[in-house]
């Protein structure tokens, strides 16, 4: 891969045409940006999984760097930014480190949906930073060294004698200096350098990455409200739409009077939309929009009408009912997933087995936005502006929707308010380019509802689990077996699959890294009926809840120390070679196993730093208790250590929780901190509330009143999150998921420790109240 | 006709008089900073003040903000630079962001009140703002740091 040498022909264009949106354009002037094909490839010390992503990843500077005559430096985030900071903060970030450009200088434009130009932009599955630190790093040294060649262009004198310094390049025997603005016409014009002549900067002169010392990107526009997200884009002549979708998947509208409706003032226009045959990928559900002038007029148009619905064979899905089926499915031998050694065996002759069931229920990812999307035409080129997390996917489906080829739309990225997953399916932008096509390319924006996320969302699934560990004479556990049940995802994109995809597999389950010589991993078949959709972490949350909840069990059955016994089953350090024993090919997050693999050394260590840390051993009063929970997801390994306090009727009280985490080479420790202390809280939200459920097919819930999230005044007071420290060889890892998992198993432990009480079902609802 | 005040600007509505203040700012105005999170008063997301004080934008009719003074996240402080804000600022309270006007807006008008809260007292009144990334410890963090400023 040579491609960053292979242009010699440059077309200067400014990239601030590209920020359409308010507020996010980049200054004027002579730019370094360039309409060119994509490149392919990096400056690469080691392989990621980002190759085998679609459109993999772009390093050129020309893509992504201008620099305005005043000198202000324009980065281009091609992801999302959801929340997590790695789009529009730590990547931008990266680049200017590398390229001595000064954060204060810095301005970091959103490009529009377009994965043949910017690489791969689906941000989902903790990959941002761990996908691009590379490429972003060997683009931001090649802007450097272009810049430096321009001054020593300017001056004449060897490129050896200059250097790159905070914004502007230094001839070094003479101490002129040229600014960034200065050079940025020159710097254009010149060709990237080859990869293998592209100088990255040692770790000691970083500036930013590894630092923790640069604010958010859009911090000023959040704290003043000038933040555009997508339920804020507004259009001249835009239309607003709400829209009633069939209460069951793959419902449709059997009767519609609309009359009512069109006499609510304001109203413009009612639009029947059909719904798709399964499996569906992300396309609407279909049903009933109203188009008005405002918000307000076409929710009370939406009230104003009267629908029947055909529901169709989803009707049959009853949480009750189907959580039987589930439990059923793991009683029985299910389909293997992973073997090791013989665990019929070993459980025939083990002194005694202990069994365990838990159970977590389907939750909604209730993104503080809920979805919402703007679309129009003009003269025949269509654009829409929506929260997407994956701009260039988004763009494609979109397309195909409309029926036009995707490079005749432009999907325009907003901040996200929330992603989770929920924002990886574009079924809204959906709705809102079919509904301004029937206007005639007219703008309109559809807004969701809280009661619309809550009820027509892409759900968790929901999940049974069953344990069986066989112990010898001495106590040691000789088998494990662990039988799952959980409809798949993958129903939204195959015909009725009956057990899990790899990615399902392999979210901390079929790479359970215990020393144990008699695993086997079983799963259960299960029949999806609803709109099954990743959530943060995914099959990690119940995986890690129920696998370190039965550790904790096993450990008081045995009388043991939890966090020693957990230690005990994760076992010396060592590399576990799950790709051996597995039956469907192992896809741990489409990493290589030589750069990722699961090392049970670093796994012992964040449990041993977190109990450390937490003081663990030290006497508590009654009523209160410390629970350890350890799990590596996302190719990041944490644990987690939960101090609980229960009182009266129950009542969840936590002070403190101690987090570890080993997530390679940290870019931005202050926004790694920060997503561990979210990730405690939602954590908390999923194992004390999380409930979705589905009676006659359609979900019971609708907003905050049923479906409650946590509080301030119920949230940890204090979460301490201490990063296992590496230098930039150590591959960096993801962040923004896996500090979920730990949470729900460490908080149920403690609970056991305070209380005697074991948790089995999610949420734990009023479970401690009697 | 409805007249009320918005960031000091006299306004004139004559729609709907049970619409929301919420859509009137939202869609009618273009300010955008007060948010929709729910609409059934249970997140905060669009708090503003009335008066002074706290209060949900989705839950105040157009007919009830008739002839009273309302104020923004957008008119919050005139060079965006309130304790409050500045405070958010230097915590590096936001995740996603959405909530954080909300919160801010909550946080505001606790302080003009109380101007030095106790631990609880900040706890307790910014209880009914919803934060799904979960920065609260931050949140908290910052009202206490803009009380020291105040």
């Amino acid at each position: 891969m040579n491609a960053l040498s292979t242009h010699d022909k440059l077309v200067i264009s400014n990239v601030s045409r590209r920020g359409l949106l308010k507020g996010i354009a980049a200054t004027g002037g002579l730019v370094l940006a360039a309409q060119l094909p994509a490149v392919r490839g990096a400056l690469a010390a080691y392989p990621t999984g980002a190759a085998s992503m679609p459109n993999g990843v772009v390093s050129n500077p020309k893509i992504f760097v201008s620099i305005g005559s005043d000198g202000i430096v324009s980065i281009v985030a091609a992801r999302a930014e959801m929340g997590n900071g790695a789009a529009r903060t730590a990547l931008p970030m990266i680049v200017a480190d590398e390229m001595e450009a000064d954060w204060d200088r810095v301005r970091v434009v959103q490009s529009p949906g377009d994965e043949k130009t910017y690489g791969n932009q689906d941000t989902d599955g903790s990959r941002s930073v761990r996908h691009f630190i590379q490429p972003m790093r060997a683009c931001g040294a090649a802007a450097r060294q272009m810049l430096e060649t321009a001054a020593a262009n300017t001056w004449k004198v060897p490129v050896g004698e200059v250097e790159a310094k905070l914004h502007e390049v230094v001839h070094k025997p003479s101490g002129r200096k040229l600014g960034y603005g200065a050079l940025a016409a020159d710097a254009a014009a010149l060709a990237v350098p080859a990869e293998d002549k592209i100088k990255l900067k040692e770790a000691s002169a970083f500036r930013y990455m590894g630092k923790g010392n640069v604010r958010i990107s859009d911090i000023v526009d959040i704290t003043t409200g000038k933040a555009m997200y997508g339920q804020d884009i507004v259009l001249p002549g835009m239309r607003f739409a709400v829209i009633a979708r069939p209460p069951v998947v793959g419902g449709k509208v059997a009767t519609l009077d609309s009359s009512a409706a069109m006499k609510v003032a304001g109203v413009e226009k009612i639009v029947t939309l059909a719904p798709t045959p399964a499996p569906a990928k992300f396309a609407p559900l279909g049903g009933v929009a109203v188009i008005a002038k405002n918000t307000w007029a076409a929710l009370q148009g939406r009230d104003a009408l009267k629908i029947t619905w055909d529901d169709g064979p989803n009707k049959v899905y009853d949480s009750k009912a189907y959580r039987a089926q589930l439990e059923a499915a793991v009683k029985k031998p299910g389909k293997v997933e992973r073997n090791e050694g013989d665990v019929d065996k070993a459980l025939a002759s083990a002194t005694k087995v202990i069994t365990a069931e838990y159970y977590a229920p389907h939750i909604a990812h209730a993104t503080m936005e809920p979805p919402a999307a703007t679309a129009r035409m003009t003269g025949g080129k269509w654009e829409v502006w929506a929260p997407v997390q994956s701009p260039g996917g988004a763009r494609d489906d979109i397309a195909a929707a409309l029926g036009i080829k995707p490079e005749e739309m432009v999907v325009h990225t907003t901040l996200l308010g929330g992603g989770f997953g929920r924002k990886s399916k574009c079924d809204f932008a959906i709705e809102a380019a079919l509904l301004s096509k029937d206007m005639g390319g007219a703008p309109v924006k559809v807004v969701w509802t809280r009661e619309d996320d809550i009820q027509h969302g892409f759900y968790h699934t929901v999940t049974a689990e069953r344990f069986e560990a066989g112990l010898d004479a001495s106590n040691k556990v000789i088998a494990w077996r662990h039988r799952s049940a959980a409809p798949s995802f993958m129903a939204n994109f195959v015909p009725d699959p009956k057990h899990p995809g790899d990615i399902e597999l392999g979210m901390g389950w079929v790479d359970t890294p215990f020393n144990v010589p008699n695993m086997r991993m079983e799963s259960g078949e299960a029949q999806s009926h609803l709109r099954v959709g990743w959530f943060r972490s995914v099959n990690n949350v119940a995986h890690a809840w129920s696998i370190q909840s039965f550790i904790a069990e096993l450990a008081s059955q045995l009388g043991k120390d939890p966090k020693d016994f957990l230690l005990e089953m994760i076992g010396p350090a060592r590399i576990v070679d799950v790709a051996k024993s597995v039956t469907t090919p192992w896809w741990d997050y489409g990493e290589p196993q030589q750069v990722y693999p699961v090392d049970t050394g670093r796994l012992r260590k964040v449990t041993e730093l977190a109990a450390e840390k937490a003081g663990w051993g030290k006497a508590l009063p009654k009523g209160q208790g410390l629970g350890i929970a350890a799990h590596r997801s996302f190719v990041s390994y944490i644990a987690t250590v939960v101090h609980v306090e229960i009182g009266d009727q129950g009542k969840i009280t936590i002070p403190r929780v101690d987090t570890a985490i080993d997530c390679g080479f940290c870019v931005h420790p202050e926004r790694v901190r920060s997503q561990m202390e979210g990730a405690a809280v939602m954590g908390l939200t999923l194992a004390k509330y999380g409930d979705i459920t589905f009676k006659n097919g359609a979900v019971q819930q609708s907003n905050f009143n049923d479906y409650p999230l946590v509080r301030i005044d119920e949230s940890p007071t204090q979460t301490n999150v201490y990063i296992v420290e590496h230098g930039i060889d150590v591959p960096a890892s993801g962040v923004g998921e896996p500090g979920v998992p730990p949470f729900a198993p460490a908080l149920c432990n403690a609970i056991f420790a305070a209380t005697g009480k074991r948790i089995r079902q999610l949420p734990i609802g009023d479970q401690l109240a009697t | 006709m409805t007249d009320l005040r918005v960031n000091g600007q006299q306004r004139a509505y004559s729609g709907d008089p049970a619409m929301p203040l919420l859509w009137y700012l939202r869609d009618e105005l273009q300010m955008t900073g007060t948010k929709y999170g729910c609409g059934v008063g249970l997140c905060g997301a669009c708090t503003v003040h009335i008066n002074g004080e706290a209060v949900r934008a989705c839950q105040v009719q157009m007919s009830e903000a008739a002839g009273k003074a309302v104020t923004t996240i957008e008119g919050l402080h005139p060079k965006h630079e309130h304790p409050v804000q500045v405070a958010w600022r230097d915590v590096g309270v936001p995740q996603c962001g959405y909530c954080q006007t909300g919160q801010i807006m909550n946080a505001a008008a606790l302080l003009a009140k109380t101007p030095a809260p106790t631990d609880a007292q900040i706890t307790s009144a910014m209880a009914g703002n919803l934060c799904r990334c979960g920065c609260y410890q931050r949140i908290h963090a910052a009202v206490r740091a803009a009380a020291k400023g105040a």
